[in-house]
């Protein structure tokens, strides 16, 4: 898993760290940890209905916070557990731009193992560094 | 573990860190707990409080309250007031969930008469109240008439037929926050709640039967003008804020912030969690019009789901809710900011308060209390967890230097994953139903980290509450059965 829990750096709520290789791997990282906050069988969540997000930011960080945010909201306005499938980041002058490919289905209780809803992603402790020849982040969720 | 070393004891139950504690602090940072309590707080509570304590034109300190433990932003218990016009608002100081709250509601029926439908009970409340990660509920609403709601709350719902007229005087502010904006909202927070009034949501959300035994009684005489004046009498308390509508507006306006607050105002940056603007400002004032639409919204969504709780009860008692005696004892809210007007150092001033998971606790005879509690205080409803019970207390005239503030809760001491690897949720609910609390959920993992070893001994934050001031115990409700997403 490209991810992991971080017990030890919240009471209340739910951190993680999450890696990849690249900063289009972290992104898909976050996104998986975030599904997997929700649901305790990411892979019961078909692939059924596509989105494509599109956002921009001159952070990194703050467009991953925006990312993960989006997702959410999905969660929320169109009641969708969504994968990523795909990030492309570019950065053009100071603003990175991405495209995502997301897809997923409606909540489904009764297949998807429900855990907790997940009201908002907060900047405290948010990072996204490159260490180690390595991308992570921590990203702490609000539940 | 470990306290700071430059905690001093100032009395039995306050705790204060000095302005020497971290470069910035413009007042000390006091925390309300006993030494056990104190002794069981994470690091991150002294440096979220100190951190609190850096914003501009607070006053006097920077609280938190016995239940506190480490949040984001302010820790959750954190309360602060600011001078208005010097002074600053910060969604982190407020959170995510706007007006996240607690309504009780009294029944006349006895233990003994509802023990026998317990299962019954609970499981018509699990049908007729959505649970869990992103529910929808059965207000069949508009956009247009969403933006209805937010700016009017309870009165919408006297309006639309889902509360009675008395529900919204036992509501704090009356169930409507005055100055509300619809047009200080985004699209995408609308969007985002619309369609969820009457839904509890999941995580520490619930709905819970108790009751009030005679040997859990404190304080007999404010338990009847409470409305507790039966032996073994059932009660429904429930949790839950303001949805998505509320996490979005939060959000939206927390990247507002961090884009101004530094480059525009200046405001020197210590967790971008607490990012915040001048209240006077247009972004201060926008998001405060904002935050009041996401109060209306969780008062409205209490109030939806008290409507839909007295349905269940009627139907299954074949009694209206009238003649069941279905009033509601108080609602009171958690995450808000407020212009209230208190006593500075002799001098009455008005100031803006956040209360971040901390309870709006007025003594007997101040403003804004209904008549009914003129001489008893404001009701004050402490949940505890699941398994060991919850407080209904009172407000009390010594609780001006936390300006009129309480707990909340009992505070989590376990992460969510570690509770997890303590408690399985199967074997919880089996334990719950020997021990005579039915429960429904939609999530056994989400019952297993609300299990009662996850969090402190509700008893002892109470009594806390109470030696230092801020509210006196009045009853100890008990669970018969709960609902939970």
């Amino acid at each position: 898993m490209p991810y992991r829990f971080q017990d030890e750096i919240t009471t209340a709520d739910v951190a993680f760290e999450a890696w990849g290789d690249t900063r289009e791997e972290l992104f898909i990282s976050c996104a998986t940890a975030l599904l997997r906050t929700m649901t305790a069988a990411p892979e019961q969540v078909a692939h059924e209905q596509k989105r494509v997000i599109r956002l921009k930011h001159e952070e990194l960080d703050l467009l991953l916070f925006s990312f993960l945010q989006e997702l959410i909201f999905h969660k929320d306005a169109h009641r969708l557990l969504l994968h990523a499938d795909s990030v492309r980041i570019e950065q053009r002058e100071s603003i990175f731009k991405l495209v995502a490919t997301v897809s997923g289905e409606p909540i489904d209780a009764a297949r998807h193992r429900l855990l907790v809803d997940v009201k908002a992603v907060t900047l405290h402790r948010f990072q996204v560094l490159f260490r180690d020849n390595q991308w992570r982040a921590v990203v702490e969720l609000d539940v | 573990m470990s306290l700071p070393e430059l905690l001093r004891k100032i009395s039995p139950t306050i705790w204060e860190l000095p302005v020497t504690y971290k470069e910035g602090m413009r007042v000390p940072a006091r925390i309300i707990a006993s030494e056990s309590l104190i002794g069981g707080m994470e690091a991150g509570v002294f440096d979220q409080a100190a951190n609190v304590a850096c914003l501009p034109g607070i006053i006097d300190y920077a609280w938190c309250m016995p239940d506190g433990h480490w949040g984001y932003g302010f820790p959750i218990g954190g309360v602060a007031a600011f001078d208005p016009d010097s002074g600053v608002i910060s969604p982190g100081g407020i959170g995510f969930d706007i007006n996240c709250g607690m309504r009780l509601c009294l029944t006349n029926l006895t233990e003994d008469e509802v023990r026998p439908r317990i299962r019954e009970l609970v499981d018509q409340l699990f049908f007729a109240i959505p649970t869990g990660v992103g529910c929808t509920g059965f207000v069949r609403c508009s956009r247009s008439t969403f933006r209805r709601v937010i700016e009017n709350g309870s009165r919408w719902c006297l309006e639309n037929g889902y509360a009675l007229p008395e529900d919204l005087e036992m509501t704090e502010e009356g169930g409507r926050f005055e100055g509300a904006d619809a047009d200080a909202c985004s699209d995408k927070a609308v969007e985002r709640g619309f369609d969820q009034i009457g839904t509890l949501g999941s995580g520490n959300h619930y709905c819970e039967i108790q009751v009030a035994r005679p040997e859990n009684i404190f304080d007999a005489a404010t338990a009847r003008a409470f409305g507790i004046t039966i032996p073994n009498q059932v009660v429904i308390m429930f949790h839950c804020g303001s949805r998505g509508f509320g996490h979005q507006v939060a959000t939206d306006y927390l990247q507002t912030f961090l884009k101004v607050m530094t480059t525009k105002y200046g405001i020197k940056l210590y967790d971008r969690e607490l990012a915040c603007a001048p209240f006077r400002s247009p972004e201060g004032q926008a998001y405060f019009a904002a935050m009041k639409c996401a109060a209306n919204m969780g008062f409205a969504n209490r109030q939806v789901i008290l409507h839909r709780i007295r349905e269940v009860f009627s139907r299954l008692f074949h009694r209206s809710p009238r003649d069941l005696g279905m009033d509601m004892v108080y609602d009171v809210a958690h995450n808000t900011a407020k212009l209230e007007k208190h006593i500075v150092h002799g001098v009455e001033r008005e100031l803006l308060v956040h209360r971040k998971g901390a309870t709006r606790a007025f003594g007997p005879g101040m403003t804004g209390l209904p008549d009914r509690y003129r001489d008893s205080g404001q009701p004050v409803i402490i949940g505890g967890s699941m398994e060991t019970g919850s407080y209904l207390l009172a407000g009390e005239a010594s609780a001006a230097p936390t300006f009129y503030t309480t707990a909340h809760g009992s505070g989590r001491t376990l992460s969510r994953h570690q509770a997890k690897k303590m408690v399985q949720g199967r074997k919880l609910l089996d334990d719950m139903e020997r021990r005579g609390i039915h429960v429904r959920t939609d999530s056994y993992g989400g019952l297993a980290e609300e299990a009662g070893l996850a969090y402190k001994d509700i008893d002892v934050v109470t009594r806390v509450t109470e030696d230092a001031g801020l509210s006196r115990r009045v009853a100890k409700l008990v669970p018969m059965g709960n609902i939970k997403g």
